[in-house]
């Protein structure tokens, strides 16, 4: 099974180099049985492994079967070719980043909410309220942060109008329900009604979630993309670069 | 028997506390009724239906109440007028409420004895359609035999009722003792209740009335076939608490999750609009029999779990007081908690038994939901899988009543069938395989846990004075729940609240009120 890889041409490691094992987990809707087993080898073969076991088949509801499978993946990937757009940004300590809004002069005004049916406040909580994510404080906590969480199931209109009024310089969008990607389509009404309104270029636009990522948010029209696990830190020493760089303390 | 210690005079002290807690604010709902207190009522009383543009009809006639400035004589009131001036039905009535081109301000016309005389024959029905369907839905979960403790909850959310209704029976069949229906997510806030069969929603499904009858056929399909009484759960919570509460009433449903604060926390609801409708929703529910499902769970969530183990306490003591004002009895007080302490802290599991244990001794007879790792849980869904073990582990040995099981996919998707299906399997081996440790084992007296337990029932107790002086509506004020502040007059739905006129007699609500 064996199969040339180099230093960036990689498959996946079960417990030697170039094995290319892999395992999944499926369900077809067939009752198990001889017949569900062959189906389920040529599913897995199909999918590109070889020599593929049905480590097991159990019914997990009437007429529908479990499987664990594991195989050889054929497949390869070459991380030499792979561009993926991510942010440069350095941690920056709370001096640093507290010390360079001030020489800025004002504080880094940013209005965040959890947009349309969505009202899990969770993600935009920890990124904004003074309590935070996992003992790092969030943006309320910072003396150089003017932070304005709308909470949630704040439409995009409103959203806009509360950034305008507040003369916000930063709108940060939370996305917690993913389900036939209606937070795709929030977000890209976002960017639509800012862009109508001729608005789009007044603020640096951040988008965060479970399911998102930099390049997702690039690709929707957003300046930056934070997924989980970002720490409120993350998010203001990415705010401190746009708005505080390091050369403002050079000028 | 695995005991932590129990000071019984410090029980006694956190419900006498407690009791002092929902009194204060129960004067406050004595005189005050609301929008959607009084939508319930025309519902309970037979007014159903929405007008063309989807509006119900009960919507349309309260609202003209209250732009009247006459809600406070509360809308049976008006009916019993519109009935002894000609209206033929209920219906009618409310259609004249919510249609006639006059303008009626309860004066002149017929006396309050009156109306209350022409009411009181449609009080009595409606509570004959309540009793009726709490009968029969007694009637066939007594022809199966009882589920064994914890029963195994677990949650369907696809957007679709009819999808839904598939899910659910797949998860009666592997094994799930309860089904609940997730809320699609913007329902909370809506201040009405979508009309009939929906196929759309994000997050989970609307409640609507003939969403439940649809997961109730479901559900008794799947009691027959799998010989086994499969339960139905749904939301009463939000600006709609206590219309649907009704509407779980007459529909069979066997639980509801309603919280006396949740709404106020957690949708940044109105106090006083959250404190009338829950008082509504709870009358129907203890008419109804119905097990509610309180959400102490989420103070977990947002404040930290081993710093906020007592608030969880304090809250269970003040949801219990408020909910025995509401006539519901403690048989059914499903009073929640959950396993959401950081699984990395040393020792981190010796503190979740203590809190589960210290649970399960204050609220003895109380069907206590027990909620899974959410907070703490991450894409790694082996590392997943293992700590919803430790929670069933907890779960089996301090006999916890309700149990919702947790997914290994809980940070990632909705659960998928097979997600569901693993769950259940894993439960299953857990609860078998530990059936009895409970009873075989004792804590060290003077041991970590026991000292968990003693230290956290003091927090509580101190956290109920402190409530108990400066009332329930400063402590939230100030974030004593959860980490989350409101205001008296701020949230949504104050608008709604009316202040209660001398004359206000519900011939219904007072049937309900004679139920101690």
């Amino acid at each position: 099974m064996k199969v040339d890889t180099t230093e960036h041409v990689l498959r996946a490691y079960g417990d030697r180099h170039g094995d290319g094992m892999v395992q999944m987990s499926f369900v077809l809707e067939i009752p198990p049985g001889a017949r569900a087993r062959e189906a389920a080898k040529r599913f897995a073969e199909a999918h590109g492994l070889s020599e593929p076991l049905v480590a097991t088949q159990e019914l997990c509801a009437e007429g529908f079967t479990y499987f664990v499978v594991y195989g050889h993946s054929k497949h390869t990937v070459d991380v030499s070719k792979i561009e993926v757009p991510e942010i440069s940004t350095e941690p920056l300590s709370r001096e640093e980043i507290e010390t360079r809004i001030k020489k800025r002069g004002k504080k880094i005004v940013v209005v965040g909410a959890c947009t349309g049916s969505d009202a899990h406040t969770v993600g935009i909580d920890a990124i904004l309220n003074y309590k935070g994510f996992a003992g790092d404080k969030g943006l309320e906590s910072y003396k150089g942060f003017d932070a304005h969480n709308l909470g949630a199931q704040v439409e995009n209109d409103e959203l806009v109008t509360r950034a305008v009024a507040l003369s916000a310089e930063a709108i940060l969008v939370s996305q917690v329900i993913t389900q036939r990607n209606c937070h795709k389509e929030n977000a890209i009404a976002l960017v639509d009604l800012l862009t109508k309104k001729g608005l789009r270029d007044r603020f640096v636009l951040l988008f965060g979630g479970p399911r998102i990522d930099h390049k997702l948010a690039l690709e929707l029209g957003f300046d930056a993309g934070f997924g989980p696990g970002t720490k409120p830190s993350d998010v203001a020493a990415f705010l401190v670069e746009k708005f505080a760089p390091p050369s403002v303390e050079v000028a | 028997m695995a005991n932590v210690p129990v000071d019984v005079e410090k029980v006694a002290r956190c419900r006498a506390l407690a009791r002092e807690i929902a009194t204060d604010v129960q004067a406050y709902i004595d005189t005050h009724t609301s929008v959607g207190a009084e939508r319930t009522m025309l519902r309970a009383y037979g007014a159903d239906g929405v007008d063309d543009r989807g509006a119900p009809l009960v919507n349309l006639a309260v609202d003209r109440l209250r732009d009247n400035g006459v809600l406070g004589l509360g809308a049976a009131h008006f009916m019993g007028r519109k009935l002894l001036l000609g209206a033929s039905s209920v219906q009618d009535a409310a259609e004249r409420m919510a249609f006639a081109p006059e303008t009626d301000r309860g004066e002149g016309g017929p006396s309050d004895a009156e109306v209350r005389a022409v009411l009181e024959p449609f009080a009595k029905a409606a509570l004959t359609r309540i009793d009726d369907a709490r009968d029969a839905r007694d009637a066939l979960k007594a022809s199966f035999a009882a589920t064994p403790t914890p029963q195994k909850y677990v949650i369907v959310a696809t957007g679709n009722i009819y999808d839904d209704a598939l899910q659910a029976k797949a998860a009666a069949f592997g094994g799930a003792d309860i089904v609940a229906v997730i809320r699609a997510t913007a329902q909370s806030l809506l201040d009405y209740v979508p009309f009939g069969a929906t196929t759309e929603g994000y997050g989970g499904t609307f409640a609507t009335q003939e969403n439940f009858k649809i997961i109730r056929r479901a559900t008794d399909e799947a009691s027959a076939k799998e010989k086994r009484y499969i339960q139905q759960t749904n939301y009463s919570s939000g600006l709609c608490m206590a219309e649907i509460a009704w509407m779980a009433a007459v529909e069979r449903l066997d639980m509801l999750l309603n919280d006396a604060m949740y709404g106020i926390l957690f949708r940044d609801i109105n106090m006083c609009r959250n404190f009338v409708d829950q008082y509504f929703a709870r009358r129907f529910i203890a008419r109804a029999g119905i097990t509610i499902n309180t959400g102490e769970d989420n103070y977990l969530t947002t404040a930290d779990a081993v710093d906020g183990a007592h608030t969880v306490i304090a809250s269970q003591f003040i949801n219990e007081a408020f909910a025995l004002r509401a006539g519901v009895k403690e048989e059914k007080m499903g009073l929640g908690h959950a396993y959401e302490i950081n699984p990395w802290i040393e020792d981190s599991f010796l503190m979740e038994i203590a809190q589960a244990q210290l649970i399960r001794q204050l609220f003895p007879v109380h069907p206590i939901k027990w909620m899974p790792p959410t907070k703490h849980k991450t894409g790694d869904i082996f590392q997943s899988h293992v700590h919803d073990a430790m929670f069933n582990l907890v779960g089996i040995a301090t006999n916890q009543s309700i149990e919702l099981l947790g997914m290994f996919s809980e940070a990632v998707h909705n659960p998928m069938l097979m997600d569901r299906y693993l769950s259940l399997k894993a439960t299953k081996y857990m609860f078998t395989t530990a059936k009895h440790l409970g009873e075989e084992i004792e804590f060290k007296k003077d041991g970590r846990i026991a000292k968990r337990a003693i230290q956290v029932l003091d927090e509580a107790l101190e956290l109920l004075a402190q409530v108990q002086t400066e009332t329930i509506w400063d402590a939230i004020g100030r974030g004593a729940f959860g980490d989350i502040k409101r205001t008296r007059t701020g949230g949504k739905g104050y608008k709604g609240v009316a202040e209660r006129d001398a004359r206000y007699h519900d011939p219904l609500l007072a049937l309900l009120e004679a139920d101690k």
